[in-house]
């Protein structure tokens, strides 16, 4: 079923259920016609937005500090290029950089470092038993940033399905995903890797999007939440987020 | 976090586990985001379903483990990557190495070398290399061999023309090459003073002390705590006021050594150990 925004007070009165997910963050794929439109999406979100919203936008391998720039002067709130392990904050906006892809590293981390001794004598292993008294082999942490320079995917790097996917198994139903404006498939996959783990997904409505290709390859491969006209998506997410200005 | 994901966790933890007490190749401590992504990549190009059915054949099959190694390991390069990054050491780093009376590199993570022969051209053409010495080192056998030829595809020379010039380039940069077929052959006394040599930043010591060391985009595939390791390595074997050349957006913003050194040229990633 796809949602349209007749449907959205009936939502909203049900969303104690969204509500008890917690989102815990936004991630963005535009390519095409994507510049014009994250204008329109960043100038929409409140400056007390609490999420931190994470932007794929394909660029030229080149392309440095100007995108950054430019974005900032649409929104408040703080916009970055994403680092390599920069832990992730809410109420910020964080852009791919160009040429790499970008991934979120999930919160959940292995039961221990290695220590130094296993690093240079590694023939060593522990002789007492391992002490399973802390059962859970999984802790939670702060989700960080991680960069890749793997091979374009979707013919794009960064490329939106790597990050996609990497939130949806970083963060699972507490994600949402939203595609935009653009003239490939990327995003397709990663958003139904979202929509998989029970996260929340918008896409952009292809009759009034720069260039339909990618809302309408993501409609295709997705059962999305809401498909929506650009102004009315943060607006939606807004209201579903019950985010008080 | 779901049972399919725990169980999933499970499985990487201990293809990565046997990997290492097996062959001793640690990945035990890479990122794990795009590790798993590379892992998954090599599953379906076996034509396998599981981690557990990975392991199985890693550990049965030897013969499989090179393969497989290249698979994981990300081996993506360029030659003068980030012309700014060659354009700042030329401008900013050769000075200070032209007062030293002999210079020791590290290229730690040099893949198949595209980035060295760039590093050794930049020398010639600031007449530094007769005084310099490059230790190449990757822990793939595989990509050093093609470090070491020091041929490369013909059809990139476009694109390398192009950064190559970004990058300061004071020739023609055809004049490093000979075309032959569908390969840049370049030209031998560019490795004269480099030495290609196996080295893994995950389980490896230190071998020598440098006046630079270049490991640009290695360390974002590893976690902080391997990270951690790594650039305590690097802090160890810097010689005071040594240069530590990292990627484009990797910093040591995030790491223990951050207050031993001072930025260079902050965008361009190059650090000067001060302590």
């Amino acid at each position: 079923m796809k949602n349209t925004m007749k449907q959205l007070k009936g939502v909203i009165n049900s969303t104690a259920e969204l509500n008890k997910k917690n989102f815990e963050i936004v991630v963005v794929g535009t390519s095409l016609g994507g510049l014009q439109a994250l204008t329109v999406l960043l100038a929409d979100l409140p400056q007390s937005f609490p999420l931190p919203v994470v932007i794929v936008q394909h660029r030229h391998k080149s392309s440095r500090d100007r995108l950054t720039d430019f974005l900032q002067q649409q929104t408040s709130l703080q916009i970055t290029e994403a680092e390599d392990k920069e832990p992730i904050a809410p109420g910020r906006v964080y852009l791919a950089p160009a040429d790499y892809h970008l991934l979120i590293e999930s919160p959940w981390e292995w039961e221990q470092s290695v220590s130094e001794n296993d690093f240079t004598e590694w023939g060593r292993l522990p002789v007492e038993p391992i002490d399973n008294s802390n059962s859970s082999i999984l802790s939670r942490g702060t989700p960080t940033f991680a960069l890749s320079t793997e091979g374009p995917v979707c013919y794009a790097r960064p490329s939106i399905d790597v990050l996609f996917e990497s939130a949806a198994d970083a963060f699972g139903e507490k994600a949402i995903g939203i595609i935009l404006t653009g003239a490939n498939c990327d995003g397709s996959e990663g958003l139904a890797k979202i929509k998989a783990e029970g996260g929340l997904t918008f896409v952009e409505e292809p009759a009034s999007a720069l260039c339909r290709t990618m809302p309408a390859s993501a409609i295709a491969n997705v059962e999305v939440d809401w498909i929506l006209p650009l102004s009315k998506i943060v607006p939606c997410l807004v209201k579903l987020l019950r985010i008080k200005n | 976090m779901p049972e399919t994901h725990e169980l999933e966790t499970i499985e990487i933890k201990l293809l990565l586990e046997g990997i290492f007490r097996y062959y001793g190749f640690d990945f035990r401590n890479y990122a794990l985001a795009s590790l798993k992504r590379r892992i998954w990549n090599t599953i379906r190009s076996e034509q396998l379903t599981t981690v557990s059915a990975l392991q199985d054949k890693l550990l049965h099959d030897p013969a499989y483990l090179d393969r497989f190694l290249l698979d994981v390991s990300v081996n993506v390069t360029a030659m003068f990557r980030d012309p700014t990054f060659y354009l700042s050491f030329r401008n900013k780093v050769v000075p200070m190495l032209r007062t030293y009376p002999f210079i020791r590199i590290w290229h730690a993570g040099c893949s198949t070398g595209e980035e060295v022969y760039s590093m050794a051209i930049l020398l010639q053409e600031e007449g530094l290399y007769d005084r310099c010495r490059i230790y190449a080192t990757d822990m793939n056998e595989l990509v050093l061999k093609t470090a070491k030829n020091g041929i490369f595809a013909l059809k990139a020379m476009q694109e390398y023309t192009q950064l190559y010039h970004q990058a300061g380039g004071k020739k023609a940069f055809s004049e490093y090459y000979t075309a032959a077929y569908e390969n840049a052959i370049f030209r031998s006394s560019l490795k004269e003073n480099i030495v290609f040599a196996h080295h893994n930043l995950a389980t490896d010591t230190s071998f020598n002390e440098f006046n630079v060391i270049l490991c640009r985009n290695v360390l974002i595939y590893f976690n902080s705590h391997l990270q951690a390791r790594v650039h305590k390595l690097f802090y160890e074997s810097l010689a005071m006021f040594g240069v530590l050349g990292l990627g484009h957006q990797e910093s040591l913003n995030f790491t223990p050594y951050e207050k031993h050194y001072e930025a260079i040229e902050r965008s361009d990633k190059l650090y000067r150990r001060v302590k």
